[in-house]
């Protein structure tokens, strides 16, 4: 009886604690004391910066300056003025980015989108999409410039999704339907399902806010007005979209929120506002470039090189998780554009040789106040002192 | 022998004890059964005998009905599969119906009708209960505080599920039945209702809930402390000197300065138990109806601090900004 009473003793609250994270964790404060402003990251689970690629060789600027690449090659769409030798440099490195020699995938190396007989042919789809991508990453650079605070050569490169992939690993897809009975019937979601770290949330809030350009906001004025309709379970899907984005980003709601009031602006930490274009910036990758290639992804089955549609038959898309992979700056920061100048498109950077900006359908219009919102230095020196007490007394 | 106080008797063995004699218009008592040694550790080691009755078995069927409309309706969600419906069970919902269906009883069973049959089932099985507690303490010429209290709770289970939902004028309003899944509505409820720790109402609610914790622990170790001179037996006891009930006492008059007495004790409780769910509703019924923010309410009503601005504007504001 002693014996079994003990065990019960010991192996009760062993079981009880078994979802904690064990060990030390690292706090700063963000904000004025007693809101609980706080970040808090375990270091042992904190996702890890990964590997950068070096460049293939080093860029010269006489290299940059040189006879364009249209002069020298056929089909040459996007990157016709950037010099032959910048565009045989950028695609030693895509090849890195992208289906590196040796990856244990088909076709690995330049032949992953090239006919080896005919370079200039579009004859594999994968060069279709390369290219397609490559104007996204170019308007990415050129337009979304608030959602990266608008600091010099902060930007994408393929490397930032794919990580040495054909697919970027952090991809989502249109969930099915739920069925018209209660048979299977999860209501989209009551799961537990990692998009939306293991809660019970809406599995797929991703369809409509990520791609579709639903409502995200719910909150309403201190009264009932006629414009505050937002349901619970409407509310619900905005916080699986908020938890997809605590996790894909690894930071606490209090990196951009005051939780005494989430909705209110006045309140917030500037990265509310980068993470608000952010949210636009994947939008318009979703729309304008991944779903616009439409038949161009294979069926899946149909493909040489695997499955590139989801369940519902809608090309594998970006979120969140796509490029900052469990890290708030993606590559913690690195800013790898500076060596590949022909990727920052065309609008707000004079210094690159003028190649014609591939503009979508629908570019965003950004305006320059938006980016003094973004910038830290705007905070309150409230703000910044209790940041400066929070980190000497941290202990 | 040990020292034995209410918690720690001779568990005496028997002839078992049918209680007292039933008056007319009443149904038969089902038992005793026997004796518990467990429940005999915990209180009375006889088991039964209990008293259904009409309502008793009426309650427990609506319930029975209410627990397998739930239970059918996640295993269902799960294709029937009783290893994902263990392993789930935790996620697993049946949800009330959505907002395009507004506030009425004309929704298909698939989509949210069970929800709607389910909690009709639950109240009519908590009605009945309710009703049970209030006849059986008639029965037995005791007063009707027990009934009362739990009238309290029942006030809170129906402006969540009922009352605010209609006041709404959407289903989609009321908590869906699951483990998991109602938390995350309480959750989201909050955020969406800007924050209820700003909702006086439910600031009173963790007061007096809080306050009855309290109170429970301070009365129950009182009386554990004077155990020893049968401080259980509270009322024989009040007007002599010397025992458990006036040491109890003291004690409190010489650590706080006054007492509660062997009667009020359980005012205070009873009070701060029934106004935790009393307030609690209040505060729930107000939310959505009429305050849409509790955060700028609270702001605008001095109650809760504005801090300075970070200085962050709302990018939708700005012009041309995208969509």
């Amino acid at each position: 009886m002693n014996m079994v009473n003990r065990l019960v003793a010991i192996a009760l609250p062993a079981l009880l604690l078994a979802g904690c994270e064990l060990g030390t964790k690292e706090q700063e404060q963000v904000g004025p004391r007693g809101t609980a402003l706080v970040l808090i990251s375990d270091p042992d689970t904190k996702a890890k910066v990964g590997d950068i690629p070096a460049p293939p060789y080093e860029l010269t600027a006489e290299m940059v300056a040189g006879d364009k690449a249209s002069t020298a090659y056929e089909n040459v769409q996007v990157l016709g003025d950037t010099s032959v030798d910048e565009f045989n440099y950028l695609m030693q490195a895509m090849t890195t980015w992208v289906a590196p020699d040796g990856a244990p995938i088909k076709d690995a190396g330049c032949t992953y989108c090239h006919n080896p007989e005919n370079m200039a042919s579009d004859e594999k789809y994968t060069k279709v999409v390369a290219r397609k991508m490559l104007q996204m990453t170019r308007n990415i650079n050129a337009t979304w410039v608030p959602h990266f605070a608008g600091q010099e050569n902060a930007g994408v490169t393929c490397w930032t999704c794919h990580r040495g992939n054909p697919v970027p690993v952090n991809n989502w897809s249109t969930a099915k339907p739920d069925p018209a009975t209660i048979n299977g019937n999860k209501r989209g979601g009551n799961t537990p399902a990692p998009s939306v770290a293991y809660a019970s949330l809406n599995y797929d809030p991703f369809t409509d806010y990520l791609a579709g350009k639903e409502n995200i906001r719910v909150g309403g004025k201190a009264f009932p007005t006629a414009a505050s309709k937002a349901a619970i379970q409407t509310t619900e899907k905005t916080y699986g979209l908020m938890m997809h984005m605590s996790q894909g980003l690894g930071v606490n709601c209090s990196f951009c929120h005051n939780s005494n009031n989430f909705a209110k602006w006045e309140d917030s930490r500037p990265q509310r506002v980068v993470a608000w274009y952010g949210i636009r910036m994947v939008r318009d990758i979703n729309n304008n470039y991944i779903t616009a290639l439409g038949d161009v992804w294979p069926a899946n089955g149909k493909g040489a090189y695997g499955n590139r549609r989801g369940p519902h038959g809608d090309p594998l898309k970006v979120n969140c998780a796509t490029c900052h992979q469990g890290v708030n700056k993606p590559l913690g920061g690195y800013k790898m554009l500076k060596d590949y100048p022909t990727l920052k498109g065309a609008a707000p950077a004079p210094t690159v040789a003028a190649a014609p900006a591939p503009a979508p359908a629908e570019t965003a219009a950004v305006d320059p106040e938006a980016l003094l919102a973004a910038e830290p230095a705007a905070a309150g020196a409230m703000m910044v002192a209790a940041t400066r007490r929070g980190k000497t007394s941290g202990g | 022998m040990a020292y034995q106080n209410i918690f720690t008797q001779v568990q005496l063995r028997g002839e078992l004890e049918a209680g007292v004699p039933l008056g007319p218009h009443n149904d038969s008592r089902i038992g005793p059964f026997g004796t518990s040694w467990l429940m005999g550790k915990l209180g009375g080691a006889q088991l039964g005998p209990i008293y259904l009755g009409t309502l008793g078995v009426a309650s427990l069927m609506c319930g029975f009905i209410a627990i397998e409309i739930m239970g059918l309706n996640m295993l269902a969600s799960v294709n029937w599969d009783p290893v994902q419906f263990v392993r789930q069970l935790f996620w697993l919902s049946l949800e009330p119906p959505s907002a395009k269906y507004g506030f009425t009883f004309n929704v298909p069973l698939a989509e949210g009708g069970w929800w709607i049959g389910a909690g009709f089932f639950l109240t009519a099985s908590i009605l009945l209960w309710w009703a049970r507690t209030y006849t059986r303490a008639k029965e037995l010429g005791m007063g009707t505080h027990v009934a009362w209290a739990f009238a309290s709770a029942i006030w809170l289970y129906l402006v969540l599920g009922f009352i605010r939902p209609m006041m709404m004028g959407s289903w989609a309003e009321a908590v869906p039945f699951g483990i998991f899944p109602h938390l995350d509505w309480t959750a989201a409820f909050s955020i969406r209702y800007g924050n209820l720790f700003y909702n006086p109402f439910h600031a009173l609610s963790i007061v007096f809930l809080y306050g009855s914790t309290l109170l429970f622990a301070m009365h129950g170790a009182t009386i554990l402390a004077v155990g020893r001179y049968g401080g259980e037996r509270e009322i024989e006891q009040i007007t002599d000197r010397g025992t458990a009930s006036e040491r109890a006492a003291l004690f409190w008059r010489w650590t706080m300065g006054w007492n509660a007495t062997m009667e009020s004790i359980h005012r205070w409780a009873w009070w701060f138990a029934v106004l935790t769910t009393l307030t609690g509703g209040i505060g729930i019924l107000l939310t959505g109806t009429v305050v849409d923010n509790w955060y700028l309410w609270a702001v605008q009503h001095g109650f809760a601090l504005e801090y300075p601005a970070t200085g962050v504007v709302d990018p939708a504001t700005l012009p041309g900004a995208p969509q």
